[in-house]
């Protein structure tokens, strides 16, 4: 057989390199999957076992105010109502948002279009030190600073829903700036030029043109600091007060899931109603940051048509 | 000459120390269409980027001289930057339509001069667009994203965007050499009737764009301005060498 035929049945060295790669990463993605789909498994299967197992309807866990797994009322239903829960994660997830939204775009305008010296060799520092800054510091500023300011200007306790909305604000506002920088970076400096040879001022070109265009990654960014909120727990379970009432206003005592999750998971028995109702929160907030997820690729994706 | 609308005398362009212009002396007249032309890096479009002020965006950059639009000294330290660029508009080699609909691409520098009514801009962007010659191509989808359509589309949709503005001159800086020949031919036969409207500075890399459609051709050559004369001229007898060999393809 001639050479160059024999060379060709053969396979050569940099297809056996190829082919062990590729059952490497194969390997790789496939113990992550299966670790992802574990998870979901278990935390399903505990989850859901409040509503099969324990028999509490899913309407009245998701509609009902009183949380004390461990006492019957007068029927001898378990009181499993997790709204207060989920009305106070909604709720300092949803004005931490709205509050750092304004700070985080103006500052990232400020460190991409108005100042980029000062933005690259101090600014971006600054907000990546922000980022690694351990939540539980976060925590105990707001415990130590935060809550008696809060007594103080406003009365009560101090803890509430006020409290945990200006600590996680602090906790996303570098998510939210550095994720849209990122993006007003990432728009092409033609349509600045465009803008600015049609006659505009350079603030008619940043607010018309490069916001305009980076709107689809500022909007991820501003949910992937929600779903950052939304799942933060130990900062939040330090100033939020942690009493599963309906909160009646921003300095009352609340709770969210994850501060009842962090409180309550290492004082119940496995398999008990107590522990499985910890776990029906634990699969509501799964599924939100599962939604959280789905937004941005869908944000992504109608980004991308236009 | 008669009555030039931009005249430029002793231009000279630092990019930090590096000097790109070596003094230019170059008029345009009005309604006329002017190509300049010369090797990669020689210059023109730096020359034409002067015109609109557009340099003023490069960090480092120094220009002297003296330029003026309409007797008006551009560099002036009076001079609206803003009302310049409305008043000498500018096509891109890459087509660069902003990432909006068709209407809103065309309407954008009326409403930066905060035009609102609604009945203006429809007959902006028609008028527009029709002069711009791609109208009956998209006028049943003026709210469909400019990023939609081709190259040779978004660049016509360019500049009508920069016609709405109604410029009285429009810089173009190699505004077809990204395009396929169909779309340039396109694009050439309407700077041709523009021209009755407007002066029309036109840098190129084409020789044969340069000799269709331009009245006066300006060769540049290591940022200086080697020969400007009438483009048949310029073509059939040149003056200088230089001028000759680069026509000729000798070099460049």
């Amino acid at each position: 057989m001639d050479p160059i035929r024999e060379a060709m049945l053969h396979r050569s060295r940099a297809a056996k390199i190829e082919r062990r790669g590729k059952l490497i990463s194969l390997f790789c993605i496939t113990l992550i999957v299966v670790v992802v789909v574990a998870i979901f498994t278990f935390v399903a299967s505990r989850g859901l076992a409040t509503f099969f197992t324990d028999g509490v309807n899913l309407w009245s866990f998701l509609s009902k105010t009183t949380w004390a797994p461990a006492v019957k009322d007068a029927h001898g239903a378990a009181q499993v109502g997790a709204l207060p829960m989920i009305v106070g994660s909604f709720g300092v997830t949803l004005l931490s948002a709205v509050v750092a939204t304004p700070f985080a775009v103006g500052a990232a305008i400020f460190m991409t279009e108005i100042s980029p010296t000062l933005g690259k060799k101090v600014l971006q520092p600054v907000i990546e030190l922000l980022v690694g800054i351990p939540s539980v510091v976060y925590g105990f500023i707001g415990l130590s600073v935060v809550v008696p300011f809060i007594r103080h200007v406003f009365g009560g306790t101090g803890f509430g829903i006020l409290a945990g909305t200006f600590v996680l604000f602090v906790m996303i506002l570098p998510t939210v700036t550095s994720m849209t920088v990122d993006a007003l970076k990432a728009v092409p400096r033609h349509y600045r030029e465009a803008s600015l040879a049609l006659g505009g001022t350079r603030w008619q070109t940043i607010s018309r043109v490069v916001v305009r265009a980076a709107m689809p990654g500022i909007l991820t960014g501003i949910v992937f600091g929600m779903a950052r909120a939304f799942g933060e727990a130990l900062a939040v379970q330090m100033v939020i007060g942690n009493a599963a009432l309906l909160p009646h206003n921003l300095i009352s005592p609340a709770a969210t899931l994850t501060s009842v999750l962090t409180s309550g998971i290492g004082n119940t028995v496995m398999g008990s109603l107590e522990n499985n109702a910890l776990w029906s929160l634990a699969l509501l907030l799964l599924l939100m940051s599962l939604a959280f997820n789905l937004l941005i690729r869908w944000i992504g994706k109608k980004g991308e048509m236009k | 000459m008669s009555n030039p609308v931009i005249t430029s005398r002793d231009v000279h362009l630092f990019y930090g120390k590096f000097e790109a212009l070596l003094g230019i002396d170059l008029d345009f007249n009005r309604n006329e269409i002017t190509a300049l032309i010369g090797p990669s890096g020689c210059g023109k479009s730096t020359y034409l980027r002067t015109l609109n002020r557009m340099n003023d965006l490069i960090p480092g950059v120094t220009i002297t001289g003296d330029i003026r639009l309409d007797g008006q000294d551009i560099y002036a330290p009076s001079q609206d930057v803003v009302a310049l660029r409305k008043q000498v508009g500018m096509v891109f080699q890459q087509p660069n339509p902003f990432p909006f609909s068709i209407y809103d691409n065309v309407c954008y520098g009326l409403r930066l001069a905060g035009v609102k009514d609604r009945a203006t801009l429809d007959s902006a962007v028609e008028t527009s667009l029709k002069q711009a010659a791609i109208w009956d191509e998209v006028k049943d989808k003026l709210h469909k994203s400019a990023l939609s359509l081709s190259g040779g589309q978004q660049q016509r949709v360019c500049i009508a965007r920069v016609l709405a503005v109604q410029p009285s001159v429009i810089l173009m800086d190699e505004p077809t050499s990204a395009l396929d020949p169909i779309s340039s031919t396109q694009i050439e036969n309407m700077l041709l009737e523009l021209r009755e409207r407007y002066t029309i500075i036109l840098v190129t890399h084409n020789m044969h764009q340069a000799s269709r459609i331009s009245d006066r051709t300006a060769f540049f050559l290591q940022g200086r301005l080697v020969e400007v004369d009438a483009t048949k001229r310029i073509f059939l007898n040149p003056a200088q060498k230089e001028t000759e060999d680069y026509i000729s393809g000798r070099f460049g």
